[in-house]
């Protein structure tokens, strides 16, 4: 046995370039990406310079930004063994609070009084979408706090927890909205405009909130709390966690995450969609839970709920595309979401002991 | 302060140091069950304290409340002499004591160095983790205590099997503990090898200097690991035991209450004896 300072034992330097391939080739979330190449080489070689054109991805990356960003925050409840079903009420809430600012802020245009709701995407200014975005935030703030006491401290299960607040966020929503859209343009370029050439901010946005995302979940100590939480919570109210904060912070980031999803969809249709985004939550749990994340809670990966939220995304558009009827994605999906959970399964299955 | 006289009243023989953890007439009750009658215990540096007695008699109850998972509702904890009030496995920390429970909390979806360094995490910047740091001390640490069971830091804990995740859940405390670590029963799920394995552990631990407290049914192990025995029955201390003092049938007798030589505190029988009066029969 060796006793020396020098201890032989693997994983302790950085990994040198072929372990990390090494170790990708055996991760999980590979054979789930290697599943959405062939997607798109399936669809690119079944339509040429239809599929694989710059423009038709370009628009996929924009269909796809407003649930990446939902996404993002979906992982991280489910990484602590929750679940949050009220991502639908924590968006509309969103865009109705950021449309309600905007209402509130009263502006003059060429001498002519209005409200801030009713500019032209060329009068806007970073006052108006700063206001907005405040308010969106407070939403799904509220919610997640909302979310986050309910299932910490009164220990009611997530799931219903969270159709609660699913429930009643939706008829607050209604309520204030009196059951009617709005439109606005004052926050247009904030998803449409490009800060980069060829990359409409929507887009960018997306990047960022994974970017941070990865960062927060797999290399901070807020993120290794989350999976311990999930993975085994006695062990972590041992060791000294305070789990109960910990699972209201996660909630509060999973509804500040659909908070600001509702601002990027009133920026991006610019309207409310009160009625609307019912199937999010949904959307939400099957691209993360395709992308590896297991939701017993405790491992998790950003990575995967990327490919997760672009695989449903890509067979509609190439079926669209190669024009088969685009409903058959709803089938595709359900069947690809439960076979990769079952290979997941086995996979984990065999390694436990 | 009147404790400390309390303290030094220890038994003739005893070592002139202080022991890491002392308790003085201990009580605590669960509704109408009085689980700790005036328990006194104490735990040396450098020393293996088995504790040991019936299932009931009170073992993982004074365990608990010197882990801060219980507040006892009466009597003192001394640390090095001083009285400490722990309230709660954060305030055992930071007193230096650290507790393998049976279950072993580990979080069994992290790699090892997670869960060694879990809630004590290496920081970069405040918010980021230092995770080759953590791997590197974590790593040193099983070197040091002769854990050459785990051979990868990467893979989470579930994969181990129960042998090697006791080595992990002993590490973490071990790392941790900078006075007394406390074990129940840290063998009793364990094969022949691995139960060796984790006595050699307790070993090497305690010649670090630190106390080791070690819950155990298996009393041949106890006579064999333990340099002290303390014997517990219906919450109260009856019998102590330096190495080689006991055998086999002196601690059953003491366990069932045939044989009692803890004449420390005389109170407590005592006190016992009236407390049996408020217990139902």
């Amino acid at each position: 046995m060796s006793r020396s300072d020098e201890p032989q034992m693997q994983g302790i330097e950085t990994d040198t370039w072929q372990q990390l391939l090494r170790r990708l080739r055996s991760a999980p979330v590979l054979a789930t990406f290697g599943f959405l190449l062939a997607l798109m080489v399936f669809f690119s070689i079944k339509a040429p310079g239809k599929f694989n054109t710059g423009d038709n991805l370009t628009r996929l990356a924009q269909n796809v930004a407003i649930l990446t960003v939902v996404s993002v925050g979906t992982t991280f409840v489910i990484a602590a063994r929750g679940i949050d079903l009220s991502i639908p009420s924590g968006i509309i809430l969103g865009e109705v609070f950021a449309a309600e600012a905007l209402r509130h802020i009263s502006v003059t245009t060429n001498g002519v009084p209005g409200k801030a709701i009713d500019v032209s995407a060329r009068d806007t200014n970073a006052g108006y979408i700063l206001a907005a975005l405040g308010a969106a935030l407070l939403a799904g703030l509220l919610i997640g706090l909302l979310n986050g006491v309910i299932v910490a401290y009164l220990r009611v299960p997530a799931m219903i927890a969270t159709l609660g607040t699913l429930g009643a966020g939706l008829g607050v929503a209604l309520i204030i909205r009196h059951g009617v859209n709005v439109a606005s343009y004052a926050l247009e370029p904030v998803a449409n405009a490009h800060v980069i050439p060829g990359v409409t901010n929507l887009i960018l946005i997306a990047v960022v909130v994974f970017v941070l995302g990865v960062v927060g979940l797999h290399l901070s100590v807020f993120g290794r709390h989350t999976l311990a939480i999930g993975s085994n919570e006695e062990a972590a109210r041992r060791v000294g966690l305070r789990v109960q904060r910990h699972l209201v912070k996660v909630y509060v980031l999973g509804g500040l995450a659909n908070g600001f999803a509702g601002f990027l969809s009133l920026a991006y249709f610019t309207t409310t969609s009160v009625g609307g985004h019912t199937t999010d939550n949904l959307q939400a749990i099957t691209a993360v839970a395709l992308g590896g994340t297991s939701l017993f809670g405790g491992v998790a990966t950003m990575f995967g709920t990327l490919i997760g939220v672009w695989i449903p995304a890509v067979l509609k558009n190439g079926f669209i595309i190669i024009k088969v009827n685009p409903y058959w994605q709803m089938v595709a999906v359900g069947a690809v979401l439960v076979l990769a959970v079952w290979i997941d399964q086995l996979r984990r299955r065999g390694q436990q002991r | 302060m009147s404790e400390s006289t309390i303290t030094t009243a220890s038994p003739a023989g005893a070592r002139a140091t202080l022991p890491a953890i002392e308790t003085v007439r201990l009580t605590k009750s669960f509704g109408t069950v009085q689980a700790l009658r005036g328990c006194s215990f104490q735990a040396n540096p450098g020393e293996v304290t088995a504790l040991v007695g019936d299932n009931g008699a009170g073992k993982s109850t004074l365990v608990k409340a010197m882990a801060g998972v219980y507040d006892p509702d009466g009597g003192q904890i001394l640390v090095d002499g001083r009285e400490v009030k722990i309230t709660s496995p954060q305030v055992a920390s930071a007193l230096g004591i650290e507790t393998v429970f049976q279950d072993l909390a580990l979080a069994p979806d992290l790699d090892a160095a997670s869960n060694v360094f879990l809630g004590r995490e290496l920081r970069m910047l405040r918010i980021l983790r230092d995770q080759r740091e953590m791997r590197r001390r974590t790593a040193s640490q099983f070197a040091k205590l002769g854990v050459g069971l785990v051979q990868d830091l990467r893979v989470p804990v579930a994969s181990f099997s129960g042998g090697q995740r006791q080595s992990v859940a002993i590490a973490r405390a071990a790392m941790w503990a900078r006075h007394v670590i406390m074990m129940d029963e840290p063998t009793a799920a364990l094969g022949v090898i691995q139960t060796a394995k984790v006595l050699e552990l307790i070993h090497t631990v305690r010649d670090q200097g630190l106390a080791v407290i070690f819950i155990s049914h298996n009393l041949p192990q106890v006579i064999e690991v333990a340099d002290r025995i303390e014997v517990m029955r219906l919450g109260v201390r009856v019998a102590r035991f330096r190495r080689g003092e006991a055998d086999l049938d002196l601690l059953i007798d003491a366990i069932s209450g045939a044989f009692a030589n803890d004449t420390s505190d005389p109170g407590a029988a005592g006190r016992a004896d009236q407390l049996d009066e408020g217990v139902q029969p």
